[in-house]
Protein backbone atom coordinates (compact mmCIF):
# COMPACT_ATOMS: atom_id res chain seq x y z
CA UNK A 1 0.00 0.00 0.00
CA UNK A 2 0.92 3.75 -0.59
CA UNK A 3 1.19 5.97 2.49
CA UNK A 4 1.26 9.55 1.83
CA UNK A 5 2.07 12.39 4.88
CA UNK A 6 0.73 15.95 3.72
CA UNK A 7 3.30 18.36 5.79
CA UNK A 8 5.48 21.65 5.57
CA UNK A 9 7.79 19.87 7.91
CA UNK A 10 5.98 21.08 11.37
CA UNK A 11 6.47 19.40 14.13
CA UNK A 12 2.69 17.63 13.75
CA UNK A 13 4.02 16.69 10.47
CA UNK A 14 7.21 14.58 11.69
CA UNK A 15 4.50 13.09 14.59
CA UNK A 16 2.20 12.07 12.49
CA UNK A 17 4.72 10.07 10.31
CA UNK A 18 6.41 8.47 13.36
CA UNK A 19 3.15 7.21 14.30
CA UNK A 20 2.07 6.37 11.05
CA UNK A 21 5.37 4.38 10.80
CA UNK A 22 5.06 2.71 14.25
CA UNK A 23 1.34 1.70 13.57
CA UNK A 24 2.13 -0.06 9.77
CA UNK A 25 5.01 -2.38 11.49
CA UNK A 26 2.93 -3.15 13.92
CA UNK A 27 0.28 -4.52 11.96
CA UNK A 28 2.90 -6.40 9.57
CA UNK A 29 2.06 -4.30 6.77
CA UNK A 30 3.98 -3.98 3.27
CA UNK A 31 3.87 -0.57 2.59
CA UNK A 32 5.71 2.64 0.63
CA UNK A 33 5.86 5.91 2.51
CA UNK A 34 6.17 9.27 1.10
CA UNK A 35 6.38 12.95 2.34
CA UNK A 36 4.50 15.60 0.45
CA UNK A 37 6.23 19.21 1.67
CA UNK A 38 5.83 20.97 -1.41
CA UNK A 39 2.54 23.22 -0.74
CA UNK A 40 1.34 23.20 -3.97
CA UNK A 41 1.44 19.64 -4.24
CA UNK A 42 -0.35 18.95 -0.84
CA UNK A 43 -3.29 21.65 -2.39
CA UNK A 44 -3.64 19.01 -5.39
CA UNK A 45 -4.96 16.14 -2.68
CA UNK A 46 -7.72 18.87 -1.47
CA UNK A 47 -5.81 19.13 1.90
CA UNK A 48 -5.56 22.69 3.64
CA UNK A 49 -4.74 22.02 6.91
CA UNK A 50 -1.60 19.78 7.81
CA UNK A 51 -0.97 17.17 8.43
CA UNK A 52 -2.27 15.46 6.11
CA UNK A 53 -2.57 11.32 6.03
CA UNK A 54 -3.12 9.45 2.58
CA UNK A 55 -3.34 6.02 1.95
CA UNK A 56 -3.65 5.07 -1.28
CA UNK A 57 -4.78 8.00 -2.33
CA UNK A 58 -7.47 8.82 -0.52
CA UNK A 59 -7.49 11.52 2.16
CA UNK A 60 -8.20 9.60 6.00
CA UNK A 61 -7.27 12.74 8.16
CA UNK A 62 -6.28 16.55 7.92
CA UNK A 63 -5.33 18.95 10.44
CA UNK A 64 -4.43 16.67 13.16
CA UNK A 65 -2.20 13.78 14.80
CA UNK A 66 -4.78 10.98 15.60
CA UNK A 67 -4.38 8.65 17.85
CA UNK A 68 -2.55 5.07 17.49
CA UNK A 69 -5.86 3.00 17.60
CA UNK A 70 -7.17 5.65 14.63
CA UNK A 71 -4.41 5.07 12.68
CA UNK A 72 -4.72 1.29 12.60
CA UNK A 73 -7.88 1.86 12.01
CA UNK A 74 -7.49 4.09 8.76
CA UNK A 75 -4.60 1.75 7.57
CA UNK A 76 -6.98 -1.11 8.12
CA UNK A 77 -9.87 -0.22 6.24
CA UNK B 1 32.70 -0.22 -1.69
CA UNK B 2 36.35 1.48 -2.85
CA UNK B 3 34.53 4.68 -4.25
CA UNK B 4 33.52 5.07 -0.79
CA UNK B 5 36.51 5.12 0.52
CA UNK B 6 38.27 6.87 -2.04
CA UNK B 7 36.08 9.76 -1.58
CA UNK B 8 36.34 9.47 2.33
CA UNK B 9 40.18 9.86 2.41
CA UNK B 10 40.27 12.96 -0.08
CA UNK B 11 38.96 16.02 1.00
CA UNK B 12 35.86 17.43 0.07
CA UNK B 13 37.30 21.04 -0.40
CA UNK B 14 33.78 22.80 -0.21
CA UNK B 15 32.32 21.52 3.07
CA UNK B 16 35.71 21.61 5.07
CA UNK B 17 36.33 25.07 3.34
CA UNK B 18 33.01 26.02 4.69
CA UNK B 19 34.01 24.78 8.06
CA UNK B 20 37.15 26.72 7.74
CA UNK B 21 35.10 29.82 6.92
CA UNK B 22 32.81 28.98 10.19
CA UNK B 23 35.67 28.35 12.61
CA UNK B 24 38.02 31.57 11.44
CA UNK B 25 34.57 34.02 12.07
CA UNK B 26 34.14 32.10 15.62
CA UNK B 27 38.11 32.72 16.06
CA UNK B 28 37.90 36.48 15.21
CA UNK B 29 35.12 37.10 17.01
CA UNK B 30 35.80 35.88 20.52
CA UNK B 31 39.53 37.38 19.81
CA UNK B 32 37.75 41.02 19.49
CA UNK B 33 35.23 40.07 21.85
CA UNK B 34 34.57 43.42 23.71
CA UNK B 35 34.54 42.05 27.46
CA UNK B 36 35.02 44.51 30.01
CA UNK B 37 33.29 47.29 27.89
CA UNK B 38 31.00 49.02 29.71
CA UNK B 39 28.27 48.77 27.00
CA UNK B 40 28.95 45.17 26.07
CA UNK B 41 28.90 44.24 29.72
CA UNK B 42 25.99 45.30 30.37
CA UNK B 43 23.94 44.36 27.46
CA UNK B 44 24.91 40.56 28.71
CA UNK B 45 23.12 41.59 32.07
CA UNK B 46 20.24 43.15 30.52
CA UNK B 47 19.51 40.35 28.82
CA UNK B 48 20.20 37.96 31.67
CA UNK B 49 17.90 40.15 33.64
CA UNK B 50 15.20 40.10 31.00
CA UNK B 51 14.93 36.47 30.91
CA UNK B 52 14.71 36.25 34.47
CA UNK B 53 11.90 38.68 34.53
CA UNK B 54 9.79 36.74 31.93
CA UNK B 55 10.17 33.36 33.71
CA UNK B 56 9.12 34.95 36.73
CA UNK B 57 6.14 37.33 35.30
CA UNK B 58 5.00 35.88 32.32
CA UNK B 59 5.58 31.96 32.04
CA UNK B 60 3.72 30.07 34.81
CA UNK B 61 0.65 32.38 34.92
CA UNK B 62 0.34 33.37 31.37
CA UNK B 63 1.76 31.60 28.84
CA UNK B 64 1.04 27.90 30.40
CA UNK B 65 -2.39 28.91 30.89
CA UNK B 66 -2.00 29.95 27.13
CA UNK B 67 -0.91 26.81 25.71
CA UNK B 68 -3.60 25.07 27.51
CA UNK B 69 -6.34 26.96 25.68
CA UNK B 70 -4.48 26.99 22.94
CA UNK B 71 -4.68 23.13 22.76
CA UNK B 72 -7.53 23.31 23.51
CA UNK B 73 -9.30 25.49 20.45
CA UNK B 74 -6.50 23.51 18.20
CA UNK B 75 -8.46 19.97 19.67
CA UNK B 76 -11.72 20.62 20.86
CA UNK B 77 -12.71 22.95 18.03
CA UNK B 78 -14.82 21.58 15.13
CA UNK B 79 -12.67 23.61 12.09
CA UNK B 80 -14.83 22.09 9.13
CA UNK B 81 -17.75 24.19 10.55
CA UNK B 82 -15.73 27.03 10.09
CA UNK B 83 -14.66 26.29 6.86
CA UNK B 84 -17.60 25.71 5.30
CA UNK B 85 -18.01 29.90 4.99
CA UNK B 86 -14.52 29.67 3.03
CA UNK B 87 -15.47 27.13 0.56
CA UNK B 88 -16.00 27.79 -2.94
CA UNK B 89 -19.46 28.32 -2.78
CA UNK B 90 -19.74 30.68 0.24
CA UNK B 91 -21.50 34.11 0.48
CA UNK B 92 -18.93 36.44 -0.56
CA UNK B 93 -19.44 39.05 2.12
CA UNK B 94 -20.24 36.52 4.52
CA UNK B 95 -16.69 34.65 3.94
CA UNK B 96 -14.84 38.23 4.17
CA UNK B 97 -16.05 38.23 7.73
CA UNK B 98 -15.46 34.69 8.64
CA UNK B 99 -11.70 34.97 7.10
CA UNK B 100 -10.73 38.16 9.04
CA UNK B 101 -11.64 36.35 12.41
CA UNK B 102 -10.85 32.82 11.69
CA UNK B 103 -7.48 33.06 12.59
CA UNK B 104 -7.87 32.72 15.95
CA UNK B 105 -9.83 29.38 15.75
CA UNK B 106 -8.06 28.18 12.58
CA UNK B 107 -4.52 28.84 12.83
CA UNK B 108 -3.72 28.08 16.39
CA UNK B 109 0.15 28.46 15.52
CA UNK B 110 1.04 30.65 12.47
CA UNK B 111 2.80 27.83 11.21
CA UNK B 112 -0.68 26.36 9.64
CA UNK B 113 -1.59 29.86 8.17
CA UNK B 114 0.24 29.45 5.28
CA UNK B 115 -1.68 26.04 3.89
CA UNK B 116 -4.40 27.23 4.60
CA UNK B 117 -4.46 30.56 2.87
CA UNK B 118 -3.47 28.80 0.17
CA UNK B 119 -6.62 26.25 -0.05
CA UNK B 120 -8.83 29.44 0.34
CA UNK B 121 -7.26 30.40 -2.35
CA UNK B 122 -6.97 27.97 -4.80
CA UNK B 123 -10.20 25.52 -3.42
CA UNK B 124 -12.36 27.82 -1.31
CA UNK B 125 -13.38 31.34 -1.49
CA UNK B 126 -10.55 33.23 -3.66
CA UNK B 127 -8.33 35.55 -3.85
CA UNK B 128 -9.76 38.22 -1.14
CA UNK B 129 -11.11 35.96 1.28
CA UNK B 130 -7.87 34.36 1.33
CA UNK B 131 -5.46 37.36 1.84
CA UNK B 132 -7.50 38.62 4.43
CA UNK B 133 -7.05 35.34 6.50
CA UNK B 134 -3.43 35.64 5.65
CA UNK B 135 -3.25 38.85 7.24
CA UNK B 136 -4.73 38.67 10.20
CA UNK B 137 -3.97 34.98 11.13
CA UNK B 138 -0.84 35.47 12.95
CA UNK B 139 -1.84 38.64 14.49
CA UNK B 140 -5.28 37.55 16.13
CA UNK B 141 -3.83 33.62 17.65
CA UNK B 142 -4.64 33.45 20.86
CA UNK B 143 -1.00 33.21 22.25
CA UNK B 144 0.01 36.50 20.33
CA UNK B 145 -2.81 38.21 21.67
CA UNK B 146 -1.93 36.96 25.11
CA UNK B 147 1.38 38.03 25.66
CA UNK B 148 1.14 40.90 23.90
CA UNK B 149 -1.46 42.11 26.06
CA UNK B 150 0.30 40.75 29.22
CA UNK B 151 3.60 41.83 28.41
CA UNK B 152 3.03 45.24 26.10
CA UNK B 153 -0.12 46.09 28.05
CA UNK B 154 -4.01 45.61 27.11
CA UNK B 155 -4.64 48.99 24.69
CA UNK B 156 -1.65 47.30 22.48
CA UNK B 157 -2.79 44.10 22.20
CA UNK B 158 -6.46 45.30 21.67
CA UNK B 159 -5.35 47.30 19.01
CA UNK B 160 -3.41 44.96 17.69
CA UNK B 161 -6.43 42.19 17.30
CA UNK B 162 -8.94 44.82 16.11
CA UNK B 163 -6.71 46.41 13.84
CA UNK B 164 -5.54 42.97 12.17
CA UNK B 165 -9.71 42.46 11.60
CA UNK B 166 -10.43 45.58 10.33
CA UNK B 167 -7.51 45.96 8.23
CA UNK B 168 -7.58 42.28 6.53
CA UNK B 169 -10.66 42.99 5.03
CA UNK B 170 -9.92 46.10 3.32
CA UNK B 171 -6.70 44.26 2.35
CA UNK B 172 -8.73 41.40 0.97
CA UNK B 173 -10.95 43.65 -0.82
CA UNK B 174 -8.31 45.35 -2.28
CA UNK B 175 -7.43 42.47 -3.21
CA UNK B 176 -9.75 41.45 -5.20
CA UNK B 177 -10.39 44.92 -6.55
CA UNK B 178 -6.74 44.90 -7.83
CA UNK B 179 -7.30 41.58 -9.95
CA UNK B 180 -10.98 41.06 -10.27
CA UNK B 181 -10.01 41.21 -14.14
CA UNK B 182 -9.00 37.38 -13.51
CA UNK B 183 -10.50 34.40 -13.20
CA UNK B 184 -8.51 32.17 -11.57
CA UNK B 185 -8.12 28.54 -12.76
CA UNK B 186 -9.15 26.81 -9.77
CA UNK B 187 -7.93 23.26 -8.59
CA UNK B 188 -10.18 20.79 -10.03
CA UNK B 189 -9.92 19.51 -6.57
CA UNK B 190 -12.57 19.37 -4.16
CA UNK B 191 -11.38 20.76 -0.50
CA UNK B 192 -10.76 17.19 1.42
CA UNK B 193 -12.93 17.16 4.41
CA UNK B 194 -13.06 14.10 6.38
CA UNK B 195 -15.96 14.53 9.07
CA UNK B 196 -14.75 13.86 12.27
CA UNK B 197 -17.64 13.63 14.72
CA UNK B 198 -18.61 16.19 17.16
CA UNK B 199 -18.42 15.16 20.39
CA UNK B 200 -20.10 18.40 22.28
CA UNK B 201 -22.50 21.22 21.68
CA UNK B 202 -20.69 24.45 20.74
CA UNK B 203 -21.78 25.95 24.36
CA UNK B 204 -20.35 23.34 26.04
CA UNK B 205 -16.95 24.00 24.38
CA UNK B 206 -17.25 27.35 24.86
CA UNK B 207 -18.23 27.68 28.05
CA UNK B 208 -14.75 24.92 28.77
CA UNK B 209 -12.66 27.04 27.25
CA UNK B 210 -14.46 30.99 28.80
CA UNK B 211 -13.48 29.28 31.81
CA UNK B 212 -9.94 28.76 30.97
CA UNK B 213 -9.52 32.38 29.82
CA UNK B 214 -11.02 33.42 33.05
CA UNK B 215 -8.55 31.69 35.05
CA UNK B 216 -5.95 33.11 33.30
CA UNK B 217 -7.69 36.60 32.85
CA UNK B 218 -7.97 37.18 37.13
CA UNK B 219 -4.55 35.27 38.30
CA UNK B 220 -3.19 38.10 35.49
CA UNK B 221 -5.29 41.07 37.13
CA UNK B 222 -2.45 44.08 37.70
CA UNK B 223 -2.37 46.14 40.72
CA UNK B 224 -4.58 49.80 39.91
CA UNK B 225 -2.91 53.01 40.44
CA UNK B 226 -5.71 53.47 43.24
CA UNK B 227 -6.64 51.30 46.25
CA UNK B 228 -10.31 52.72 45.20
CA UNK B 229 -13.11 51.68 42.98
CA UNK B 230 -13.65 48.77 41.17
CA UNK B 231 -10.54 47.83 39.67
CA UNK B 232 -8.84 47.59 42.80
CA UNK B 233 -11.71 44.92 44.84
CA UNK B 234 -11.45 42.81 41.31
CA UNK B 235 -7.42 42.87 42.00
CA UNK B 236 -7.68 41.98 46.06
CA UNK B 237 -10.32 39.32 45.13
CA UNK B 238 -8.45 37.93 42.57
CA UNK B 239 -7.14 34.81 43.63
CA UNK B 240 -10.73 33.58 44.96
CA UNK B 241 -12.28 35.03 41.65
CA UNK B 242 -9.32 32.63 39.65
CA UNK B 243 -10.08 30.09 42.21
CA UNK B 244 -14.13 29.89 41.49
CA UNK B 245 -13.33 30.04 37.67
CA UNK B 246 -10.79 27.27 38.25
CA UNK B 247 -13.88 25.15 40.03
CA UNK B 248 -16.46 25.17 37.32
CA UNK B 249 -13.48 24.13 35.05
CA UNK B 250 -13.25 21.03 37.04
CA UNK B 251 -17.38 20.81 37.45
CA UNK B 252 -16.60 20.96 33.33
CA UNK B 253 -13.85 18.24 33.28
CA UNK B 254 -15.76 15.88 35.22
CA UNK B 255 -19.10 16.93 33.51
CA UNK B 256 -18.66 17.16 29.80
CA UNK B 257 -15.18 15.82 29.29
CA UNK B 258 -15.82 12.48 31.25
CA UNK B 259 -12.97 12.90 33.44
CA UNK B 260 -13.19 10.34 36.61
CA UNK B 261 -14.41 12.25 39.71
CA UNK B 262 -11.95 11.05 41.95
CA UNK B 263 -8.87 11.77 39.09
CA UNK B 264 -9.73 15.61 39.72
CA UNK B 265 -10.31 15.56 43.17
CA UNK B 266 -6.76 13.98 43.64
CA UNK B 267 -5.27 17.00 41.36
CA UNK B 268 -7.14 19.31 43.36
CA UNK B 269 -5.86 18.77 46.83
CA UNK B 270 -2.12 20.17 46.15
CA UNK B 271 -3.78 23.44 45.04
CA UNK B 272 -5.67 23.25 47.78
CA UNK B 273 -3.48 22.56 50.54
CA UNK B 274 -0.90 24.93 49.23
CA UNK B 275 -3.28 28.01 48.85
CA UNK B 276 -3.91 27.40 52.64
CA UNK B 277 -0.93 26.54 53.91
CA UNK B 278 1.15 29.59 52.11
CA UNK B 279 -1.65 31.98 51.00
CA UNK B 280 1.30 34.84 50.31
CA UNK B 281 3.13 32.67 48.08
CA UNK B 282 0.03 31.93 45.18
CA UNK B 283 1.91 30.77 42.49
CA UNK B 284 2.76 27.77 44.24
CA UNK B 285 -0.58 27.07 44.08
CA UNK B 286 -1.18 27.67 40.82
CA UNK B 287 2.15 25.81 39.59
CA UNK B 288 0.88 22.63 41.66
CA UNK B 289 -3.15 23.09 39.74
CA UNK B 290 -1.18 22.65 36.16
CA UNK B 291 0.88 19.87 37.17
CA UNK B 292 -2.16 18.20 38.44
CA UNK B 293 -3.85 18.90 35.45
CA UNK B 294 -1.07 17.60 33.27
CA UNK B 295 -1.34 14.20 35.56
CA UNK B 296 -4.77 13.78 34.86
CA UNK B 297 -4.73 14.37 31.37
CA UNK B 298 -1.50 13.30 29.92
CA UNK B 299 -1.49 9.70 28.47
CA UNK B 300 -5.03 9.19 28.08
CA UNK B 301 -6.46 7.91 25.40
CA UNK B 302 -9.61 9.98 24.81
CA UNK B 303 -9.53 13.62 24.07
CA UNK B 304 -8.46 15.25 27.22
CA UNK B 305 -5.05 12.94 26.37
CA UNK B 306 -5.02 14.43 23.04
CA UNK B 307 -6.00 18.14 23.87
CA UNK B 308 -2.39 17.39 26.50
CA UNK B 309 -0.61 16.09 23.55
CA UNK B 310 -1.09 19.35 21.83
CA UNK B 311 -0.74 21.49 24.54
CA UNK B 312 3.12 19.89 25.15
CA UNK B 313 3.58 20.45 21.38
CA UNK B 314 2.86 23.89 21.94
CA UNK B 315 5.12 24.34 24.49
CA UNK B 316 7.88 22.53 23.23
CA UNK B 317 7.79 24.26 20.06
CA UNK B 318 7.25 27.81 21.35
CA UNK B 319 9.57 28.28 24.60
CA UNK B 320 12.51 27.52 23.05
CA UNK B 321 12.14 30.32 20.41
CA UNK B 322 10.54 32.74 23.47
CA UNK B 323 14.05 32.03 25.24
CA UNK B 324 15.91 32.93 22.47
CA UNK B 325 14.23 35.56 21.12
CA UNK B 326 14.28 37.62 25.06
CA UNK B 327 18.07 36.79 25.01
CA UNK B 328 18.27 38.57 21.67
CA UNK B 329 15.78 41.34 22.80
CA UNK B 330 17.64 42.10 25.99
CA UNK B 331 20.82 41.36 24.40
CA UNK B 332 20.58 44.01 21.64
CA UNK B 333 17.52 46.36 23.42
CA UNK B 334 17.88 45.94 27.07
CA UNK B 335 14.93 46.31 29.73
CA UNK B 336 12.41 48.76 29.46
CA UNK B 337 14.48 52.24 30.51
CA UNK B 338 17.62 50.09 30.58
CA UNK B 339 20.19 50.16 27.29
CA UNK B 340 21.49 46.98 25.42
CA UNK B 341 23.97 46.93 22.40
CA UNK B 342 22.00 49.78 20.68
CA UNK B 343 22.18 52.91 21.70
CA UNK B 344 18.77 54.20 22.65
CA UNK B 345 19.27 57.52 20.48
CA UNK B 346 19.64 55.47 17.19
CA UNK B 347 16.33 53.16 17.71
CA UNK B 348 13.86 57.24 18.71
CA UNK B 349 15.84 58.17 15.61
CA UNK B 350 14.27 55.86 13.42
CA UNK B 351 11.36 55.11 14.80
CA UNK B 352 10.49 57.67 17.97
CA UNK B 353 7.34 60.25 17.65
CA UNK B 354 4.50 59.14 15.44
CA UNK B 355 5.63 60.58 12.22
CA UNK B 356 4.98 59.17 8.69
CA UNK B 357 8.56 58.21 8.36
CA UNK B 358 8.69 56.92 11.65
CA UNK B 359 5.73 54.56 10.83
CA UNK B 360 6.38 53.42 7.53
CA UNK B 361 10.44 52.66 8.51
CA UNK B 362 8.72 50.26 11.29
CA UNK B 363 6.09 48.71 8.86
CA UNK B 364 9.09 48.14 6.19
CA UNK B 365 11.68 47.05 8.51
CA UNK B 366 8.51 44.36 10.09
CA UNK B 367 7.18 43.32 6.57
CA UNK B 368 11.02 41.56 5.66
CA UNK B 369 12.14 41.10 9.15
CA UNK B 370 11.41 37.30 10.09
CA UNK B 371 9.94 36.89 13.87
CA UNK B 372 9.70 33.07 15.17
CA UNK B 373 6.40 32.96 16.70
CA UNK B 374 5.50 35.46 19.87
CA UNK B 375 9.69 36.84 19.35
CA UNK B 376 8.12 39.94 18.39
CA UNK B 377 6.49 40.55 21.85
CA UNK B 378 10.04 40.96 23.84
CA UNK B 379 11.20 42.62 21.04
CA UNK B 380 8.77 45.05 20.72
CA UNK B 381 9.29 45.59 24.30
CA UNK B 382 12.85 46.77 24.01
CA UNK B 383 12.15 49.46 21.49
CA UNK B 384 9.61 50.85 23.24
CA UNK B 385 11.80 51.14 26.21
CA UNK B 386 14.43 52.90 24.07
CA UNK B 387 12.33 55.82 23.07
CA UNK B 388 9.86 54.09 20.17
CA UNK B 389 6.29 55.63 19.61
CA UNK B 390 3.22 53.76 20.09
CA UNK B 391 2.36 54.34 16.41
CA UNK B 392 5.28 53.14 15.21
CA UNK B 393 4.85 49.98 17.87
CA UNK B 394 1.53 48.71 16.27
CA UNK B 395 2.75 49.32 12.52
CA UNK B 396 5.53 46.53 13.30
CA UNK B 397 3.33 44.23 15.59
CA UNK B 398 1.03 44.40 12.31
CA UNK B 399 2.94 44.06 9.43
CA UNK B 400 5.79 42.00 11.37
CA UNK B 401 4.32 38.78 12.03
CA UNK B 402 2.23 38.90 8.88
CA UNK B 403 5.28 38.89 6.31
CA UNK B 404 8.67 38.24 6.36
CA UNK B 405 11.46 37.29 3.70
CA UNK B 406 10.54 33.50 3.80
CA UNK B 407 6.87 33.83 3.95
CA UNK B 408 6.20 35.92 0.53
CA UNK B 409 8.40 33.47 -1.37
CA UNK B 410 5.84 30.89 -0.21
CA UNK B 411 3.26 33.28 -1.01
CA UNK B 412 4.92 34.17 -4.19
CA UNK B 413 5.01 30.37 -4.95
CA UNK B 414 1.15 30.25 -4.13
CA UNK B 415 -0.40 33.76 -6.28
CA UNK B 416 2.64 34.50 -8.48
CA UNK B 417 5.05 37.90 -8.10
CA UNK B 418 2.53 40.21 -9.33
CA UNK B 419 0.08 39.59 -6.51
CA UNK B 420 2.48 39.13 -3.99
CA UNK B 421 3.68 42.87 -4.49
CA UNK B 422 0.58 44.62 -4.48
CA UNK B 423 0.02 42.31 -1.26
CA UNK B 424 2.85 43.14 0.20
CA UNK B 425 2.58 47.04 -0.51
CA UNK B 426 -0.85 47.14 0.93
CA UNK B 427 0.63 45.33 4.44
CA UNK B 428 3.06 48.42 4.25
CA UNK B 429 0.62 51.19 4.09
CA UNK B 430 -2.53 49.69 6.18
CA UNK B 431 0.31 49.31 8.96
CA UNK B 432 1.30 52.69 8.67
CA UNK B 433 -1.75 54.27 8.12
CA UNK B 434 -2.69 52.22 11.41
CA UNK B 435 0.07 53.44 13.43
CA UNK B 436 -0.46 56.78 12.66
CA UNK B 437 -4.08 56.68 14.16
CA UNK B 438 -3.14 54.98 16.88
CA UNK B 439 0.03 57.08 17.59
CA UNK B 440 -2.40 60.24 17.29
CA UNK B 441 -4.98 58.49 19.35
CA UNK B 442 -3.05 56.98 22.44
Amino acid sequence: MKIQILGTGCPKCEALAENVEAAAKELGLEYEMEKVTELSEIMTFGVMMTPGLVVDGEVKIVGKVPSMPEIKEMLRG
Amino acid sequence: MPRARKENTVMNWKREGRIFLIIAAVFLATFYMPVGEPRFDNAILEALLLLRSYAREHVLLCLIPAFFIAGAISVFVSKNSVMKYLGAGAHKAVAYGVASVSGSILAVCSCTVLPLFAGIYRMGAGLGPATAFLYSGPAINVLAIILTARVLGPELGIARALGAVLFSVVIGLGMHLFFRGEELERAKVEAAMPDTPVARPLWQTTTYIALMVGILVFANWGAPSSDQGLWSMIFRAKWLVTSAFALGFAAALVRWFRMPLFRVAAAAVPPTLLAALVPEHPMLSFGAGIIGLSTITAGREDETGEWFGSTWGFAKQILPLLLIGVLVAGLLLGRPGHEGLIPSVWVSRAVGGNSLWSNLFASIAGAFMYFATLTEVPILQGLLGNGMGKGPALALLLAGPALSLPNMLVIRSVMGTKKTAVYVSLVVVMATVSGIIYGALF
